[in-house]
């Protein structure tokens, strides 16, 4: 009874902390980075869209692009937290979509990914490719 | 042929029910064998589903930037004889991928990716041979993370094991990359 507690507190505080941030490196973030690098640059389209000015835009709204219908209809904005519930699992967040990935299953490793997203969207790169 | 079908897409089925489901799973696997035109595949390996097709079609349109960018790199003129030939083989290995996905796209009733017609690669950024290796070394190393994250998704496991293999084949080539510029070209247990 009191070790459920305990275990419950403990998700509480590791919830919030994950909520506030705490704790995310982008550069162990980088380094996830590099398993996304068969598809993406942060600066140029590939096989996958750019990730300069992920934050804050549409999902799927790239111009020039060819995003899958699935991805232009799936009505999401980028944002840490909606991130998050993709990267974890592509297929299942948005049904359709043609990033034939499994996903990162470490939330951590998420998190530190997703840190690094944001912050190389403020990198002298991403400021160029305006 | 019944009781083969049987055993594979239900092990546990009791023997009176599966004289009734079985008939069931005859059919599907029939009507998938005539859908996707290959009885083997859709025999063994379960399924191919939309998201399978999906899923080559991207990986497709990776390898076929792949063979575009050693394309580029071969042309800078950087490189030298014996790594010459190295990226040269490399990028005929990817011409296998590319060949044998489209094939298997279109067998399943998919319309393969074509080449772009224009690739942007950070061409300012290769001066020399060691970076035009690491740039290869890069998305040799991303090739592999992309099938290993292809691989548990297949709904076909024959296409999971054809992903594992082109997967296989791309680590070597990033271990021998990685060689190339002196760095430790297995650096640890697992790929990620
Ligand atoms: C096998 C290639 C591939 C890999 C590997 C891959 N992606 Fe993608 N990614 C794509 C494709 C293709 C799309 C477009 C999807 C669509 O239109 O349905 C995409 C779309 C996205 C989007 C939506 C962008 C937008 O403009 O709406 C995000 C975010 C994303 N990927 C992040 C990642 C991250 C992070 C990784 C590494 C953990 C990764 N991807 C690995 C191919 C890939």
């Amino acid at each position: 009874m009191k070790a459920a507690r305990a275990l419950a507190l403990v998700a509480l505080a590791s919830a919030a902390a994950i909520a506030h941030g705490a704790g995310r490196d982008p550069r162990r973030g980088e380094e996830i980075y590099s398993r996304c690098l068969a598809c993406h640059a942060l600066a140029y389209d590939r096989t996958g869209p750019r990730h300069c000015g992920l934050f804050g835009r549409r999902a799927g709204s790239v111009a020039g692009f060819a995003y899958s219908d699935a991805m232009k209809r799936s009505n999401i904005a980028w944002n840490a937290k909606t991130l998050d519930r993709f990267i974890a699992d592509p297929l299942k967040t948005v049904p359709g979509t043609t990033m034939g990935y499994a996903g990162v299953k470490d939330a951590r490793e998420r998190g530190d990914l997703i840190a690094y997203l944001e912050s190389a969207g403020k990198s002298e790169e991403c400021r160029k490719a305006r | 042929m019944s009781s083969f079908l049987d055993f594979i897409d239900s092990p546990l089925a009791l023997p009176a029910r599966r004289r009734f489901i079985g008939h069931g799973l005859m059919l599907s696997g029939a009507a998938v064998a005539l859908l996707v035109g290959n009885e083997a595949l859709a025999a063994t390996g379960g399924k191919a589903t939309e998201d399978d097709v999906r899923i080559l079609n991207t990986a497709l349109g990776a390898e076929l930037e792949a063979i575009a960018a050693y394309q580029v790199g071969a042309e800078t003129g950087l490189l030298q004889k014996p790594v010459l030939d190295l990226a040269v083989t490399f990028q005929g290995h990817h011409k296998e991928h590319a060949a044998t996905l489209s094939k298997t796209i279109a067998t399943l009733g998919g319309k393969p990716v074509a080449a772009k017609a224009k690739y942007t690669f950070p061409t300012d950024k290769l001066k020399s041979q060691e970076d035009v290796l690491r740039f290869a070394a890069s998305l040799e190393k991303g090739a592999v993370s992309a099938y290993l994250g292809a691989i548990p998704v297949f709904g076909n496991r024959d296409l999971a094991k054809a992903a594992a293999s082109i997967l296989g084949d791309e680590a070597m080539h990033w271990a021998i990359l990685r060689n190339a510029v002196g760095e430790v070209p297995v650096p640890s247990a697992f790929v990620s």
